[in-house]
């Protein structure tokens, strides 16, 4: 496999095998997909299912923040507005951000990377993206019922969610669906990954992308079977009317409040882990060098999930926990930084003396460390237990964890998209669209987001349908910001979709990659190599790119 | 185009035993770790509740939950057996076997369904007029009792089918003397069913 | 890895580790019937860990197959145990 393509102009293939998007066909039109059972068809599956239910999260936040440009009544009554925030917590959790990028981009390019025909069990695949549309339709038929969706936050809080007349238990169902189909994902990509690895292909010689999708697939099995019982606890006790957590009937509030976090909070590291993976392979590729420190990237993302695993209670600081459970949990979530920030740490030194090309997706995972600096800083302003209790359930933690999620997180698939759009769908997209796309993403962003901090530090309360008139300036801010994010977003997609149908043919490695996906052609064929790579070298060797230089000059 | 599709062909007679039980393993834990989440609300309530779960579990009798103890034992005796048997090559036995495991899973059903009737009969369910005159920690006993059995239950009737089918596969030949990682996976799965109740009878039955 | 393939475990084996079940079932029950306060509880659950292990280790040829299952397994309960100890952090403490 040492030989790189070199750009010559043609995608990649010699012509002996069909594309996976034009090869044999085993039912005809949307079957061909919906019963597929190719992890590539899987992944586009999940990513044309993803952005439809991210496009109304989208709307949901529009329409949030419209509401808040000034104080009192604007376009909602203060039911419709708990149940929209509600609602865009849910599908911006479940539905968009956790399957984000591990079900589509792992799917798609984690058999590629390590050299394997597809994942250990295609119809368990197949099986989770269908767990996945129905848990996505469980989750939002509650819409269309009478009493509307459940206005109880994406957090499901004991008591109120057992009092709400609301529907809670579609949500409830749809969200442990949902996990299911998470659990899935990861336990495939953990067998993969022991399993199927090329020849050669030794642990060390894995892409870091890989290593935080093994990483993310021990979170989602250790964790999620947690609120997976704990969702349905609500339900049963709903239904039923079981004592379990309603104190009415002898339950305890904050044991339900550690156990949604006990999987709520690695959940969190479910979204990112995977995002940081996507930007351990960016940056190398458009910044022309070896990645630096490896290892402790690898490693780091281990001890993500470990660390990551133990800070739950973080999120209860001001619930009445004792003051060992207060200093421990402290602590802890100080350690988690150490991992973080050694990632940081090595993607900047990997840029240092780097040949640096300023193409889209690296202008994304650059905003991607740009945010999630900020994110990842006002996270450990909340881990100090004394200013936890001014800041606990403020904007700025909105403020915070959107710079995480959808700052971090969010620019990673958009990053990701960017980088292996060629690859998937064999066509280029406009660069110069793209990187206007960005400059108005960045800008809609930060403009979005930062005047939270503000206003939470002032006192703003998170989730509250009024406030008072000396917070106006930062909420008129913030959703100017959110008009300029839009825009960015309309524009970004557009490019793509138009890309799609006319995009020049993309070469097989437009980038100068030199992970194994860009060694086959683009769009990869149905069984992605024509035969199984031998891996000698490290994934990110680029001692060959001043040849490469050469050879194209 | 024809070399594509035989390669397909191919890829669905590519097996692999370990994989397939590393994916059950996993599996194995997301239960592990379901019903570990209900045992960290249990031993938050025991702690919390101490005299009045030992006050409540006296309503439970402590022979049916022996019985049941041993039949779920015996049939992870019986399920082992079943592989072993197989793998020794003796089909007929290994279908006895499997046979014997099933007939235990239903004793044991049969066994919760008289229990449980008892219990609705002395007015003892969720919701009912009768459980909610008790003190809390009693209410939250039964709360516990109910799901966790429940749910255990359930785990026993989804063993149950998977073994019919184990049953059915054997007979056809399906699963063989080559192949019998399916029933292995399965025993897996019905050991962790026995491991569960293992946990369950001294947290519910043996308080004192 | 063909570790298991050379590995049948006779029914010899298997009864022995049954008799050994049901006798430590024997041994938790009888126990029961003696209130030894804040013992009970641990005597019980020592019991239902090793009656567990058993089942583990010869039912579900843990003690047979390759190591990575078993690192698995320590793995998956230890996260458990994490929980579970992590979270009385807090009820252990309070007032």
């Amino acid at each position: 496999m040492t030989a790189i393509n070199v750009h010559t102009g043609d995608n990649g293939s010699n012509g002996n095998h069909l594309d996976y998007l034009h090869s044999p066909k085993k039912y005809k039109g949307i079957f061909n997909w919906i019963f597929s059972t190719d992890h590539k068809k899987i992944g586009i599956l999940y990513l044309i299912s993803m952005l439809t239910f991210f496009a109304v999260g989208v709307v949901f936040g529009f329409l949030m923040r419209l509401e808040l440009i000034s104080p009192g009544k604007t376009i909602m009554e203060p039911q419709t507005y708990n149940q929209i925030f509600t609602l865009h917590g849910v599908i911006m959790i479940f539905l968009f951000i956790i399957p984000g990028l591990p079900a589509v981009f792992g799917n798609f390019f984690l058999p590629i990377m390590i050299g394997a025909k597809d994942v250990a069990f295609p119809r368990l695949n197949l099986l989770s993206w269908w767990l996945f549309v129905i848990g996505g339709f469980v989750a939002l038929i509650s819409l269309f019922l009478p009493g509307g969706p459940a206005d109880t936050g994406w957090t499901f809080y004991i008591p109120y969610s057992v009092r709400t007349s609301t529907n809670v238990i579609p949500a409830l169902i749809g969200a442990f669906i949902l996990g299911f189909s998470s659990i899935l994902t990861g336990l495939n990509f953990i067998t993969t990954i022991h399993r199927l690895r090329a020849p050669g292909m030794s642990w060390f010689k894995m892409p870091l992308f890989a290593w935080s999708l093994y990483a993310t697939g021990w979170v989602q099995i250790l964790a999620t079977p947690i609120v997976g019982i704990t969702l349905l606890l609500v339900a049963i006790e709903r239904w039923f009317g079981v004592g379990i957590f309603d104190p009415a009937l002898g339950g305890d509030p904050i044991v339900y409040q550690h156990l949604f976090w006990i999987y709520s909070h690695p959940a969190v590291y479910i979204m990112i882990l995977p995002a940081m993976g996507v930007i351990s392979e960016i940056i190398p590729v458009y910044a022309r060098r070896t990645i630096f420190g490896y290892k402790f990237i690898a490693y780091s993302s281990m001890a993500i999930a470990l660390f990551g695993s133990l800070v739950w209670a973080h999120h209860m600081f001001t619930v009445g926990m004792s003051n060992t459970a207060m200093w421990l949990f402290s602590l802890l979530t100080f350690l988690v930084a150490i991992p973080s920030a050694i990632k940081v740490f090595n993607w900047v030194a990997t840029l240092y003396k780097g040949s640096i090309v300023l193409e889209p997706a690296m202008l994304f995972a650059l905003a991607f460390i740009f945010n999630f600096t900020i994110g990842g800083f006002t996270g450990l302003m909340q881990g100090a237990l004394a200013l936890n209790i001014h800041i606990h359930d403020t904007s700025f933690i909105v403020a915070h964890f959107h710079y995480v999620m959808f700052g971090g997180t969010g620019f990673g698939i958009f990053g990701a998209l960017h980088h292996w759009f060629p690859k998937m769908f064999g066509r280029m997209y406009n660069k110069k669209v793209a990187k206007i796309a960005w400059v108005f993403l960045f800008i809609g962003f930060q403009l979005l987001y930062f005047p939270l901090f503000i206003a939470g530090y002032l006192g703003m309360p998170r989730r509250y349908y009024d406030y008072l008139p000396e917070f106006h300036i930062w909420h008129f801010i913030s959703t100017v910001g959110s008009w300029i994010l839009i825009t960015g977003l309309i524009i970004m997609f557009t490019n793509l979709i138009i890309a799609l149908r006319k995009g020049e043919k993309a070469v097989a490695n437009p980038w100068g990659g030199v992970t194994l996906e860009w060694t086959i052609p683009s769009p990869p064929i149905h069984e992605n190599f024509e035969k199984i790579p031998v891996v000698e070298k490290d994934p990110y060797d680029y001692t060959h790119y001043e040849e490469l230089e050469e050879v194209k000059n | 185009m024809n070399q594509t599709v035989d390669a397909a062909v191919h890829e669905h007679v590519h097996r692999d035993d370990v994989g397939a039980k590393i994916g059950m393993w996993l599996f194995l834990f997301t239960e592990l770790i379901l019903f570990g989440g209900m045992f960290l609300v249990y031993a938050v309530y025991r702690f919390t509740y101490r005299d009045f779960f030992a006050l409540a579990s006296k309503e439970l009798d402590v022979f049916i939950g022996l019985i049941n103890t041993l039949v779920l034992l015996t049939s992870s005796l019986t399920m082992a057996m079943s592989i072993t048997a197989l793998r020794r090559g003796s089909k007929n036995l290994s279908l006895t076997f499997i046979f014997l495991t099933i007939f235990f899973a239903l004793l044991f059903l049969v066994n919760k369904y008289f229990e449980w009737s008892a219990k609705f009969h002395h007015g003892l369910f969720p919701g009912s007029n009768e459980l909610l005159t008790l003190p809390r920690g009693e209410i939250v006993y039964f709360g516990l009792y109910y799901v966790m059995t429940g749910l255990h239950a359930l785990h026993v009737i989804i063993g149950l089918i998977i073994l019919v089918f184990m049953f059915f596969y054997v007979k056809s030949g399906k699963v063989n003397q080559d192949y019998y990682i399916m029933l292995e996976n399965s025993g897996l799965y019905w050991h962790l069913v026995d491991i569960i109740w293992i946990f369950l009878f001294p947290l519910f039955y043996l308080i004192h | 890895m063909k570790h298991n393939e050379n590995h049948i475990v006779g029914y010899g084996t298997y009864i022995f580790v049954w008799l050994t079940l049901v006798a430590l079932t024997a041994l938790t029950v009888t126990v029961a019937n003696f209130d030894l306060g804040g013992f009970s509880i641990v005597i019980a659950l020592g019991i239902a860990s090793i009656k567990a292990l058993l089942v583990m280790l010869i039912f579900m040829h843990l003690k047979f197959d390759d190591r990575v299952f078993r690192i698995f397994v320590f793995v998956a309960f230890l996260t458990l145990a994490i929980f579970i100890v992590l979270t009385f952090s807090d009820y252990s403490f309070i007032r």
